[in-house]
């Protein structure tokens, strides 16, 4: 993406609050003419101040009054100027945050699940952030700065040329100092962001597992890596924070220049009787003023270029493909329970095939375990059935012969209640996670739904039962009570069909046989398909399928499978091997 | 709390402190000087017509330039070393204090808050140092203005200081409702990050119900709900400039008007008019560059503060005042609890209550209960994560507090639920426990781990790259690499806390047959929720709410205890008949 191009997707972002950009840029003209023009003012006011008993009064008092008129009108406008862009900036983030947050709601699975979630949040969050600050915050600091600068020329030229040329040619010099400066800094400021970064990955790490540290007496050696990472950052910090204070004195230094030079070149002037008194002194206003907006727009280049980097991220966020659309709308209703499997092939990755000619018919009712030792890729066939991912070949029916292509995904999902071994809550109340399927829940319906998932008693003790906040972190209800939460919010929906992935593994199993209770209940006359561990429930079922490296190698009921004396009977057997007499 | 003063680490900068502030005056005074010297260039050499006398006055000014600029350098560079310094020795203070830490004071703090402390904060409190060394600048500019305006003229000083009140004034007023107001529009900003999260975290779930468009709108509120802070904030803050830009202008207005007076009375002269509307034009600057001051320090302070509420608390588990390590009693059992009592909290309910446990060296033990049993909180207190509020608590005879904390953790093989690796090569993950273990070592825990196979396929074997946390590798794997991390330092007692969890029944078995062959004489203490994982043990301690409600073997256990009962039943059924 070029430059030109971002700058232009900005604009149409602002498009809608255009009125008030225009209302700021002119305000920033107005307000910059009246503020370099009371320097003048004051210069013509001074000059009619003499020696003793030779003051214009009258002539005074009008230009004071002209002056104080430009004070308010100057003010007035610098006020305007803040206002509008201010609003400009805000609501244009806030537009260009809700695009991208939306299209995280359309983008397919695989972009969520093949990119870091921190570097998505950052992109939404700290991107986003970076373009108000930089990118419409520097537009308008970078057009009244040039305002600024070239104003000033004017005014002064219009008193006075030869200074004006004395002025315009140390100019080069504030820019050399400036550039200089932010070359520097730059270069320095990148390995100290380097060096904290590293460190605070260190820090993250060592600190968060402090317990890890502890168990290993890992103490000593962590503190001496510390040392290391920290005196560098030390070296590089005192570079960097040198370099960057070098900033203001040097600018002071540049500044100091101009003015003993319009000094002298003025006071030269006046002693040939070119230049009044007034006029030197609004010249000196004025070389006070004229080097301040290069070094400043030094810093907005560089902020400008790092507004354009996040920019260039989000907008790369927001051009991602999205989700195929639903391709009719048809809206599937009512499920029969019946899911039929025909020839499916999928990879996530083209270079290595998962599934290979996988057919599977289940009816009504049935129930399916997916077996298999760890990471063999069992999540696999959920992301298939919920259309998570699409099939690369073959194709997945409902009700006998409606390819879930063909219906919307929203209604294919609405057929099934998922409990995934991730358990997510969101930062909401108890009630409002449990009624999370169906927000319109009677409260009466949501404790028989706790109840059905043994987690009304739990709740009950909460500090506000139901209203207990879930904290961020779930740091206030274990592992185990979360999952129980997962399981109410479906045993309150009755779907058609369930999908179960691992979800019993983090509750006791004295809580679990209950739960296994209440499922059952529940799983009657309802199709669902359960990834586990546990025999029990695999026992159950009416087809296993086994799979290893991903690929389903064996398919068929507990005794079937045992007969057939392959992986599974292997699997299963391994769990009864005594370790004390092998 | 213990008084704690975080500037005793500024010791060191003695120098620069003092030295800093110094070149930084001096370059205000000359910066104060140089109205005062075209004052007299207007007076003096335009009056007289003297050029060779600006030349003069204007070299006396680019010289006052270049003293100044060498000035503010040197201040500037002696800031960045104590500044600079300062952060670094904190940071060592600080990281080394939380080594020292307590799990009960991890707990409380909490990890992310540590971290937070550890970098953020202390950035803060070293910035705070730098602009305190610089910023006497600030200050010394106003009142120099000031009373540079008195020996002027003493009447038009009173404009100054009417004018020095109203920016004061209005920098207070406008401050102090922005500066609350922007911790507002953080928080509201965090809250968006917080939905973004839990949306690409629970993405499925999200799909799974069809709730994107009820996200898009909790997310749209929260992103309103920012905006309108922010623009709020915006509006208050833009009155700033405009307002003190007033101020300054009017009071210059002032200046002519009551200076055309004084100069009418022949009390003052042109030159000196401009003088005091320079100086009127410095104080606004300084004034600004004050109040930024002000912001900076508050936030700088606070921070500090941050840091030193970790730095003031003492460790609640406190190594023994002798580096001796005790001789053990012969024959003594290698674990005793007796009548032992825990809490977390020292008004909350006890944790563990009543626990006697005799473990002899060699034997394996099984410890099984539900989810808030005290499995995890009984097997943290042996290696003296914590310690036990009640009771005694004896290894090899010897109180454990009589342990060195080293000589008591080096014998101890812990396995945590969570496996979690460090980013660095496999290798550098096996000598957590023994920095100097050969590959002859490491390769025979990860056998016993059931690691070694799948280490082997690595095309890089033990020089594979490890990310943070393990994310590059599977749960299983993960977790078959921690307990061969515990095992390389052949502990006397090994602890795995739930930790084959992840690992399917195969490898699991697999993982004990290997402990018991080849790691004889080690003591094994294994927690899970699965019976099958213990069954095997020498004896088996079923906790329930704290209590230890059952102790025995497999057999004897599902004749006695009820508990234990129920959990078999759950696991197994008929599955064993029909091997």
């Amino acid at each position: 993406m070029k430059k030109q191009s971002i700058i232009l997707r900005l604009l149409q972002f602002a498009r809608p609050h255009i009125g008030y950009l225009a209302v700021g840029l002119i305000s920033a003209m107005v307000s910059v003419g009246l503020m370099l023009y009371t320097p003048v003012l004051t210069g013509n006011a001074i000059d009619h101040i003499i020696a003793q008993g030779n003051v214009d009064f009258a002539a005074i008092g009008k230009i004071l009054i002209l002056l104080a008129v430009s004070i308010a009108l100057g003010s007035l406008f610098q006020w305007l100027l803040s206002y509008c862009t201010n609003i400009v900036t805000f609501q244009t983030i806030r537009d260009i945050r809700t695009a991208a947050f939306d299209k995280l709601n359309h983008v397919p699975l695989k972009y969520i699940d093949s990119n870091k979630h921190g570097q998505i949040i950052s992109r939404v969050v700290n991107d986003v952030e970076q373009i108000s600050d930089g990118l419409l915050h520097g537009f308008t600091q970078l057009f009244t700065g040039v305002v600024t600068i070239l104003g000033t020329i004017g005014f002064m030229a219009a008193i006075d040329l030869k200074i004006t040329l004395v002025v315009v040619l140390i100019t080069p010099l504030s820019m050399f100092v400036a550039s200089f400066i932010a070359k520097g800094c730059h270069n320095m400021f990148a390995e100290q962001s380097a060096t904290r970064g590293e460190m605070t990955a260190y820090v993250e790490e060592l600190v968060g597992n402090q317990k890890l540290v502890k168990t290993f007496c890992y103490e000593d050696r962590a503190q001496e890596h510390f040392e290391e990472i920290n005196n560098r950052l030390y070296t590089c910090g005192v570079k960097a924070q040198f370099y960057s204070a070098m900033a203001n004195p040097a600018t002071r230094f540049v500044n100091g220049v101009v003015y003993a030079a319009v000094g002298i070149t003025g006071a030269l002037s006046a002693i040939g009787g070119g230049l009044s008194v007034g006029q030197i002194s609004c010249f000196l206003t004025y070389a006070n003023q004229y080097t301040k907006p290069f070094n400043e727009i030094t810093n907005v280049i560089t902020e400008l270029q790092t507004a354009l980097a996040s920019a260039k991220r989000v907008f790369e966020l927001l051009d991602e493909e999205v989700e195929s659309p639903d391709t009719d709308n048809a809206v599937l209703t009512e499920s029969d329970g019946s899911v039929k499997i025909e020839h499916v092939h999928f990879s996530y990755d083209p270079a290595r095939t998962l599934i290979k000619d996988f057919n599977l018919t289940a009816h009504n009712g049935q129930r399916i375990a997916i077996v298999g030792p760890t990471g063999c890729g069992k999540t696999t066939l959920i992301n298939l059935l919920m259309r998570f991912y699409d099939v690369n070949k073959g194709r997945i029916c409902l009700n006998g012969d409606v390819d879930i292509r063909t219906i919307t995904r929203n209604s294919l999902r609405s057929q099934y209640g998922m409990v995934l071994q991730d358990t997510w809550l969101f930062s909401g109340t108890v009630r409002e996670n449990i009624a999370y399927g169906k927000p319109d829940a009677s409260d009466e319906e949501i404790v028989e739904a706790a109840k059905l998932a043994h987690a009304h008693s739990f709740i009950k003790r909460l500090p506000q039962g139901y209203d207990t906040p879930i904290a961020e972190d779930g740091g206030n209800i274990s592992q185990g009570q979360r999952q129980l939460l997962c399981i109410a919010r479906i045993m309150l929906t009755h779907p058609k069909m369930l999908i179960l992935d691992e979800a019993t593994s983090s509750i006791d199993t004295r809580t679990e046989i209950r739960i296994q209770k209440a499922f059952d209940a529940m799983m009657q006359n309802r199709t669902s398909f359960v990834v586990a561990h546990r025999l029990s429930t695999i026992r159950e079922a009416d087809v296993i399928l086994v799979m290893r490296d991903g690929e389903i190698v064996e398919q068929g009921s507990h005794r079937q499978l045992l007969k057939q004396n392959g992986f599974y009977a292997k699997l299963y057997y391994s769990q009864f091997e005594n370790s004390l007499e092998p | 709390m213990q008084k704690f003063r975080l500037l005793r680490y500024l010791k060191p900068y003695k120098v620069n402190i003092i030295l800093g502030p110094i070149f930084k005056l001096t370059e205000a005074v000359f910066e104060l000087i140089v109205p005062l010297v075209m004052a007299s260039i207007i007076d003096v050499g335009i009056k007289n017509a003297d050029k060779a006398y600006v030349f003069k006055m204007g070299g006396v000014m680019v010289l006052l330039g270049v003293v100044g600029l060498i000035c503010a350098l040197t201040c500037q560079y002696m800031a960045s070393v104590a500044s600079q310094g300062f952060g670094t020795q904190v940071r060592n203070a600080l990281f080394s204090h939380i080594n020292t830490l307590s799990h009960a004071e991890i707990d409380q703090i909490g990890t992310p808050s540590l971290i937070n402390r550890l970098t953020s904060d202390i950035d803060r409190a070293q910035h705070g140092v730098a602009m305190t060394i610089r910023m006497v600048r600030a200050p010394f500019l106003t009142v120099g203005a000031i009373i540079m305006s008195m020996t002027i003229d003493l009447k038009m000083s009173i404009i100054f200081i009417i004018a020095g009140l109203l920016i004061g004034l209005i920098l207070y007023l406008i401050m102090s409702r922005t500066i609350p107001l922007y911790q507002v529009v953080q928080k509201k900003l965090d809250k968006t990050s917080l939905i973004t999260r839990e949306n690409l975290e629970g993405v499925r779930v999200i799909r799974a119900f069809s709730k994107q468009e009820n996200e898009q709108r909790r997310f749209g509120d929260a992103n309103e709900d920012l905006t309108k802070s922010a623009v709020w904030v915006g509006k208050i803050s833009a009155l700033l400039n405009p307002l003190t830009y007033s101020v300054v202008n009017l009071g210059i207005v002032a200046i002519i008007w009551f200076g055309a007076l004084q100069v009418n009375a022949g009390q003052l002269t042109q030159g000196k008019i401009l003088a005091l509307a320079n100086y009127m034009s410095q104080i606004l600057i300084a004034m600004i560059a004050l109040a930024n001051f002000v912001v900076t320090l508050t936030k700088a302070i606070a921070s500090g503060t941050r840091v030193k509420e970790i730095l003031a608390i003492s460790p609640s588990v406190q190594a023994p005042n002798s580096s001796q390590v005790p001789a053990p009693v012969p024959g003594a059992p290698i674990i005793c609890f007796s009548q032992v009592d825990f809490t977390y909290h020292t008004t909350g309910e006890n944790a563990l209550n009543d626990i006697n446990l005799t473990i002899l060296p060699g034997q394996t033990i099984g410890v099984i209960g539900g989810t808030g049993s005290g499995k995890s909180t009984l097997v943290n207190l042996i290696p003296r994560f914590y310690d036990i509020t009640h009771g005694k608590l004896q290894i090899n005879g010897v109180d454990i507090k009589e342990y060195p904390f080293e000589a008591l953790r080096k014998r101890i093989g812990m396995v945590p639920q969570r496996a979690v690796l460090f980013n660095g090569t496999l290798r550098e993950n096996m000598r957590w426990a023994n920095e100097n273990a050969t590959d002859e070592q490491i390769w025979q825990a990860l056998d016993i781990a059931q690691a070694k196979e799948f280490v082997q396929k690595l095309p890089l074997g033990l020089n594979s790259h490890i990310e943070q946390g393990g994310k590059n590798l599977s749960g299983g794997q993960r977790q078959r690499l921690t307990i061969a991390r515990a095992l390389v330092n052949a502990p006397d007692i090994l602890i795995l806390d739930d930790s084959a969890s992840a690992l399917d029944f195969a490898t699991d078995a697999a993982l004990r047959k290997a402990i018991a062959r080849q790691s004889k004489g080690m003591t094994v203490i294994m927690v899970s929720q699965r019976a099958n994982t213990v069954r095997w043990a020498d004896k088996i301690v079923v906790l329930d709410d704290g209590h230890i409600v059952g102790e025995g073997t497999h057999e004897e256990l599902l004749q006695t205890c009820q508990a234990y009962r129920e959990i078999c039943q759950s696991q197994q059924d008929e599955g064993e008949g029909e091997k």
